[in-house]
Order: C-alpha cells, then sequence, then structure tokens
C-alpha cells in the first residue's frame, strides 16, 4: 500500500514550528518512514509547480503553520487546500493568528512609517519605502503584496483541524499523526488537544483558596512570584483559566504565568473576553475609586488577554475598512 | 536587455530571501540582487504594550533563535526599568546564552555549513547533507549530534520553561533558579560539550585543513570582503557572547568605535531600498556608499568571524589555542575570508562550551537570589547580546506606566544585508561568463551565503539537509530557458 502524502508549509510564521518537528528528534525518522513527504520547503525541493502536478486531494494531510498576510501566502493556502485531504492549522499563528497578529492593531502604512520612517536608526530623508515593482538599471524587481491584516488560517481556506500551541509540543503532534494514519478521527473542526482548562491540570492548584478573591493586580515584573502558588490568587493574570490545557504547563515550569498560547477551550470562540470574564469574577473590590485604580493598574489589557488570539477574535482588528480577501 | 537568473531558495518559497542576478548582453554579470520580501512589523506592534511582556512577544521573531531575542529583550528592560539584576541572575541568563550559541552553532556545522566541505563543495548534490556527513565520518556521529543536541538544548528547557521561546527572563533578573541536581547533569553535559566541540574542530581539521582544495577556496579571492567589523568583547576586548562592550574594527584591524550599548544610535545606521523590505546597516561615522568594501564603505559584518576579527582573542584557554590556530593559517588578522566563518564558528562552539562550564562552577549560580524588584519609573533602555548569527540590538522607550511607545530592533542577520548582497554578486560574476551558467554556480553561490549561517524571515536551517537553491534562467520575455536544482525532483 502506498504511504499517504503529506506536506508541511509554512506561512508568516517565525520558524519555530518547523523546529517543533526537529524536536521530535528520534521520532521524526518514524514519522518519515510512516508517510511519504511530499512538500517540507525547509528541507525538500519542492516548487510550487511541483504541487500543482499533483491530483486534487492527493496529499492525505497538509500542516500549515503561520498566519495568512502576504498575496503569496493566501495562494499557497488555496492550493494546498486543494491538493490535500485534509488541512490541519498547525501552531498557534495558524490557529489563532498568534503574536504577529498583534499587528491588527496597525494598519500596513503604520507598520511602513515605523520600519522606515521615524525609527531612530533609519536614515531615510527620501523617505523610500519598499515598492511592489522597482525599476532597475538592468530590469525590474517584484516584492509580494503585504496585507494590512494578518488571517488565522480559517479566515482564508476551510481547515480541518487544529493543533494548538507556540510552539505546538512533541506529544501532540505525535498524536495527530497516529490518529490520521490509523484514521481516527474526532469531528471537523475539533482542536487535538484537551478541552479543559490549563487549570484543570495545573501542579499549582492544591494552593488555590476556596474562594478565589482578589483586590489588586501585580504585574510580574514588580513582584517575587512564589514558585508553589497559584499566580491568580496572587493578583499576577496568568490565562490559565481561559486557556486550552495540553502545553505541559510549560511556562508555569519556568514559574511564568500562562500567556494564552493555546486559545480556548471548546466552548468558547472569543478567547480575551472569556478570559477578562473569568477575571472579573475573581475581583472582589466593591469601591468604584479602587476598582478604578485596579483597571488603571495594567495600562493594556487587549494585548495582554488577546496577546495570541487578536487575529481570530470577534473584534479581529482595530476598525478601519476592512480589505478585500481575493479569493 | 540580457539575460536574467532568479535564484529562490525554496526554504522561503513564501517569501523571506530571493537573490535576482541579470546579465548583460555579453552574458556577464550585470549586477544582483538579494531580496527580502516580508515584513511582520514587530517594531510598530511593539507599540502599546507593557514593557515586562517583550522579552515574551520578541522571541516570535524567530523560532530558530528566540533564546537570543528573549535576552536581548530581558537585558533592555533592565535599562529601562533603571535595575541591576543580582549577579547569580546574570549567570544563569549567560549559560542559557552558552548552551543556546553551543547547539545552535553545531547545528550548522552538521547539518548545513559543514557538508560542503566534509562531503565537499562539488560532491553530488544529493549528498552534501547531514547523511553525507555521517556517512563520511561514520555512521555514529548521527546519533552524538542528536543526542548532544538534545542534551544541549534541554538546559534552556529546564531553565527557561520551553527551549522553543523560553519564557524565564524578567527585568531586574530571572524567574527560576537553579538546582542541585540539575546543577550536576548540566555540568556533565558542558563537559560533554567541550569534548564534543573538540571533536568538531578535529573534522574540519581533519577534512578541510588538510585538503589544499578546500583551503584554496578559503583563502581565494571569490569569498573576500575587505569590511570593518563588529562584536561584543568584555574588558579584555576578549570575546563576550552575552555581555560588554560593542567593538567595531577596521578592515586593516585597528580599533574603529568602542561603545555602550546605549550609543549604538551615534555609530549605526540603516538604510532604505524600494527593492527590499529589509533595511541595511552601515557605520554612520564612514557612511553609505553603496554595496561595496572598503575603508570608504560603512558596511560592516557580524557574527563568528566578525566577533573574532573585532577581539583580541578569546577568554576560555582552549578555544584561545583555536583561535591562534586559525589566524595563523589564515595569514593574520582581521581575516576577510567570508568562508572562514565556518571556522569561527567552531572556534566559538568550544569557547561557548568551556564557558557553560566555568558559569556552572561558579557557586554564585545556586544563590536563590535571582530577582531584583525595579523600583524606579521606566524610561528607555538598550539590550545588545551576540546571536548566533551577529549582534542583536533591541531598543525601548516607555510612558511612565512602562507601556512601550518605541521600539528599534536591529536583528542580527540583518547586520550582514549589506554583506550578503556582496558575498552573492562577487560569487555570481566569479562563475558566470559569456551567459554560460554551469551546475557549479549553485552551490558557490549557495556557498557564499550559507557561510554566514542566515536567518532571513527567521528559520532557514532547521532541519536535517541544506538550504537547496533552484536557479532559474529566464529570457527577457521571462520564459524559463535553463532550470537547475539540488535535488532531485521527487
Amino acid at each position: 500500500m502506498a504511504k499517504p502524502k503529506v506536506a508541511i508549509y509554512w506561512n508568516a510564521s517565525c520558524g519555530g514550528c518547523e523546529e517543533a518537528w526537529v524536536d521530535l528528534n528520534e521520532d521524526i525518522l518514524a514519522v518519515a518512514d510512516a508517510v511519504d513527504i511530499v512538500l517540507w520547503p525547509v528541507a525538500l525541493d519542492f516548487k510550487k509547480s511541483h504541487v500543482e502536478a499533483l491530483d486534487d486531494g492527493e496529499i492525505a494531510v497538509s500542516f500549515l503553520n503561520g498566519g495568512v498576510r502576504t498575496s503569496e501566502q493566501e495562494e499557497w493556502s488555496h492550493l494546498l487546500r486543494r491538493k490535500s485531504g485534509l488541512i490541519i492549522a498547525f501552531g498557534a499563528c495558524a490557529h489563532l493568528g498568534g503574536i504577529p497578529g498583534l499587528a491588527n492593531f496597525y494598519t500596513k502604512d503604520d507598520i511602513f512609517e515605523a520600519a522606515y520612517g521615524y525609527l531612530p536608526t533609519v536614515e531615510n530623508k527620501e523617505g523610500t519605502t519598499p515598492q511592489l515593482t522597482t525599476k532597475m538599471p538592468e530590469g525590474e524587481l517584484e516584492l509580494p503584496e503585504i496585507y494590512d491584516t494578518v488571517y488565522p488560517l480559517d479566515q482564508i481556506i476551510d481547515v480541518d483541524y487544529y493543533i494548538p500551541g507556540c510552539t505546538v509540543p512533541a506529544d501532540l503532534i505525535m498524536e495527530a499523526v497516529t490518529a490520521v494514519l490509523k484514521g481516527e478521527l474526532p469531528p471537523k473542526g475539533s482542536v487535538l488537544a484537551p478541552s479543559k482548562s490549563l487549570c484543570d491540570e495545573c501542579d499549582r492548584n492544591d494552593s488555590k483558596p476556596d474562594k478565589m478573591e482578589i483586590t489588586e493586580l501585580k504585574r510580574p515584573h514588580l513582584t517575587f512570584m512564589d514558585p508553589e502558588k497559584c499566580f491568580l490568587a496572587e493578583g499576577v493574570i496568568c490565562m490559565g483559566p481561559a486557556t486550552r490545557a495540553g502545553c505541559g504547563q510549560r511556562c508555569i515550569n519556568a514559574n511564568m504565568p500562562c500567556r494564552g498560547c493555546f486559545g480556548p477551550t471548546d466552548d468558547v470562540k472569543d478567547h480575551g473576553a472569556k478570559f477578562l470574564s473569568a477575571l472579573a469574577s475573581i475581583i472582589e473590590i466593591n469601591d468604584p475609586e479602587e476598582m478604578d485604580r485596579l483597571v488603571e493598574s495594567i495600562p493594556d489589557p487587549s494585548g495582554l488577554s488577546y496577546m495570541y488570539s487578536l487575529a481570530s477574535s470577534l473584534l479581529a482588528r482595530k476598525r478601519f475598512e476592512r480589505e478585500t480577501v481575493k479569493a | 536587455m540580457g539575460q536574467r537568473i532568479t535564484i529562490d531558495p525554496i526554504t522561503r518559497l513564501e517569501g523571506h530571501g530571493k537573490i535576482e542576478i541579470f546579465l548583460d548582453d555579453k552574458g556577464d554579470v550585470a549586477n544582483a540582487y538579494f531580496q527580502v520580501p516580508e515584513l511582520r512589523g514587530f517594531e510598530k506592534f511593539a507599540e502599546g504594550r507593557m514593557a515586562e511582556e517583550m522579552p515574551r512577544i520578541t522571541p516570535k521573531i524567530c523560532g530558530v533563535c528566540p533564546t537570543t531575542h528573549h535576552l536581548a529583550s530581558t537585558k533592555a528592560l533592565d535599562d529601562l526599568f533603571h535595575v541591576d539584576p543580582p549577579r547569580p541572575a546574570k549567570l544563569i541568563r549567560e549559560l542559557i546564552n552558552s548552551a543556546f550559541l553551543t547547539e545552535d552553532h553545531a547545528l550548522h556545522f552538521y547539518f548545513l555549513g559543514g557538508p560542503d566541505f566534509v562531503v565537499g563543495p562539488d560532491a553530488p548534490a544529493g549528498e552534501r547533507n547531514i547523511l553525507g556527513v555521517v556517512a563520511k565520518v561514520g555512521l555514529e556521529i548521527g546519533g552524538y549530534v542528536i543526542e548532544m543536541r538534545k542534551r544541549i538544548r534541554n538546559i534552556i528547557t529546564v531553565l527557561g520553561g520551553r527551549v522553543i521561546h523560553p519564557v524565564c527572563g524578567l527585568p531586574g533578573g530571572v524567574s527560576k533558579g537553579l538546582t542541585a541536581e540539575d546543577r550536576e547533569e548540566f555540568l556533565k553535559t558542558a563537559e560533554d560539550a567541550i569534548e564534543f566541540a573538540k571533536f568538531s574542530l578535529g573534522i574540519f581539521g581533519d577534512v578541510v585543513l588538510k585538503n589544499d582544495t578546500y583551503v584554496n577556496l578559503i583563502v581565494g579571492d571569490v569569498y573576500k570582503h575587505q569590511t570593518y567589523y563588529m562584536g561584543l568583547v568584555d574588558e579584555n576586548n576578549k570575546v563576550n557572547l552575552y555581555d560588554g562592550d560593542v567593538r567595531v574594527v577596521t578592515p586593516t584591524g585597528e580599533e574603529f568605535a568602542k561603545f555602550k550599548p546605549q550609543a549604538y544610535t551615534e555609530h549605526i545606521a540603516e538604510h532604505v531600498e524600494p527593492w527590499s523590505y529589509i533595511k541595511y546597516p552601515y557605520l554612520k561615522n564612514v557612511g553609505w556608499k553603496g554595496f561595496v568594501d572598503g575603508p570608504d564603505s560603512g558596511v560592516y559584518r557580524v557574527a563568528p568571524l566578525a566577533r573574532l576579527n573585532a577581539s583580541d582573542g578569546m577568554a576560555t584557554p582552549l578555544a584561545q589555542v583555536e583561535y591562534e590556530k586559525m589566524y595563523e593559517t589564515l595569514g593574520g588578522k582581521p581575516a576577510h575570508n567570508t568562508l572562514a566563518y565556518h571556522w569561527a564558528r567552531l572556534v566559538e562552539l568550544l569557547y561557548s562550551a568551556e564557558r557553560m562550564k566555568e558559569l556552572l562552577e561558579d557557586d554564585d549560580i545556586m544563590s536563590d537570589n535571582i530577582r531584583t524588584i525595579p523600583t524606579e519609573t521606566p524610561t528607555e533602555g538598550v539590550g545588545i547580546v551576540e546571536a548566533p548569527r551577529g549582534t542583536l540590538i533591541h531598543h525601548y522607550k516607555t510612558d511612565e506606566r512602562g507601556v512601550i511607545t518605541m521600539a528599534n530592533l536591529i536583528v542580527a542577520t540583518v547586520g550582514n544585508s549589506a554583506a550578503i548582497c556582496m558575498s552573492i554578486e562577487r560569487a555570481a560574476r566569479g562563475l558566470i561568463k559569456g551567459g554560460n551558467v554551469n551546475e557549479g554556480l549553485l552551490n558557490m553561490v549557495e556557498m557564499a551565503f550559507r557561510a554566514y549561517d542566515p536567518c532571513f524571515g527567521c528559520a532557514t536551517h532547521s532541519v536535517p539537509g541544506e538550504m537547496p537553491l533552484v536557479v532559474e534562467v529566464k529570457n527577457q520575455d521571462g520564459e524559463v530557458v535553463e532550470r537547475l536544482s539540488q535535488f532531485v525532483d521527487g
């Protein structure tokens, strides 16, 4: 029997999700043995034309990491959708937009204005900015278009499954690959990780008081964090209550609070809103002035509670005339 | 109009790096351009964020070198919040940085750059990869490399929470200390890493230095640029990868500048071109003269060879011996030979491993005094560390609540962006004559930029094999007249 064809591709990503595959260490050899990898740009030489030459649906499963923010990435996503039986959004950026999705607080012009304009080392009296085409003495040079908005993968193409995390832990990769090979997949649209909150499996759970009541919020650099105690109970913002489990408590193990890279649990659409409501439910303040002080103490609540999920939130981006996504 | 050659690193199909070479009517190289077709705008969207979150945000620039972004960001916060971390915290941070440099340099040698030499620049393309290295030096080496990488990366996992995108850095210290058990295990890892580095230098010596063809390639003219060099040095002008002053030397090796991180804007400026999203840093006090080398051009280089050129030596004994040996063979300092980056990388591999051991042997590292809580109002801060691929600069300004109002980042590979363009152009000129594109071009051009271990969108070199290239020769109608590829089409 022919081995199932598998593609691994990256859009607007940092390469961490490629490293996640390499960090399977010996297991990567087992994976490579069980499947036929037909696209993995970081390791194999396949051009777009090779993928185009495949029959529609010939690739059993494509793992796509990174959000989408250029015309080129959008084209690739559509191509792989057409050629693949299953599309798995791999990692926080494909799943939720990830940290690069914070760029949705701004526009492309804002980004250019900083990068090629007012930053302190830029010497650019002529106001040069990168152009889609530039005429040089020898010929024309082209650059792909950068969009105003970062899109999670499912805003561009139909996605079958999601594997969360920044980056995806090795055990979740192996579980997903095994499920695909055995054909034992949950209903379409599932996130391939436990649907309970990080708090449910947190080692610090026992330190929680019976009733959580907090009267102040502390920024992590301004307080000593007890390595045994629940961060929230101590007033340090931790996204644990609203965030899906399955990461192995990586940040907690380093004595740092969760920032939500696994996104929300199954029943939640808007990760940040869910967290803010969870937070509000444990704040025990009745005096309005004191409440104002507490709100003031966290100057960027939206950047914090939507750190990984701004692009997939109900708001999606700072409002402005939304560009049309070319199909 | 002549022909046009597009070299599209297939690792960058979504667009992080692309090379365009234009030929004139005679078929000689008229010009070559290296383009970076992506921009994610981290500097802009940092604005509005709380400063203490920056060490968790900026590593996402690069999943291959997140550790150095994390540390540069954390150091920028020390400066911003006017807080000096306790010594044990500094030791832990430098340990994390040393572990990272060790595993990353090893990865480059065995998986990416090394195959050109160990297997051979003109070996069949399908063998010029990690498997070819293993075939040449022995089957057990593959397992040895994977095992060492795993153990060294474990140091970062334990201390940083995660090896990809660690989280332990805070202004004034680190979030987690070292246990006696971990220390014992890490010491063993460090000792083994020193042996591993010596072993790697041994392979380089046997396979490369004893082969006249390779030595001629290294010292030859095709891979040479007389530029300025930059790197962090300690108080004795020895290489330091975590802290110190930035030192710049001229193409003839004299000290040109030595400055504190906070003064970097007086020395570095960035040039903008309309045909690339990347910027081109240069020495402000020399000026931008275009993509040219020599003492009148502000183009400087960073990363291993540049760091060794910009220093007076290595601070650890075994690495110092290798440092001297390298310059003796290359005919003195500074060495302008781009391919010598590979050698310098191995000298630093040894240094980082030795440094890990030194740091772990320092009893202070076991202290639980790992944080100083900032008390002053945040204002502005700069943090510089040496990433595997060069000097990495993070610079932030905040309002009084610690909210970012300005973030400027000069990322390691960007420091070499102008030099990479020049190296590619020179290699192309050296090979393409009269319109003849031979297969050697592929690897020769590839070697010109692979020496820098480039990390453009930030992840070019994380997997067995090498950075494959496709060269397409097009006529003026844009039709492909010839296509060369390093890998057999599957």
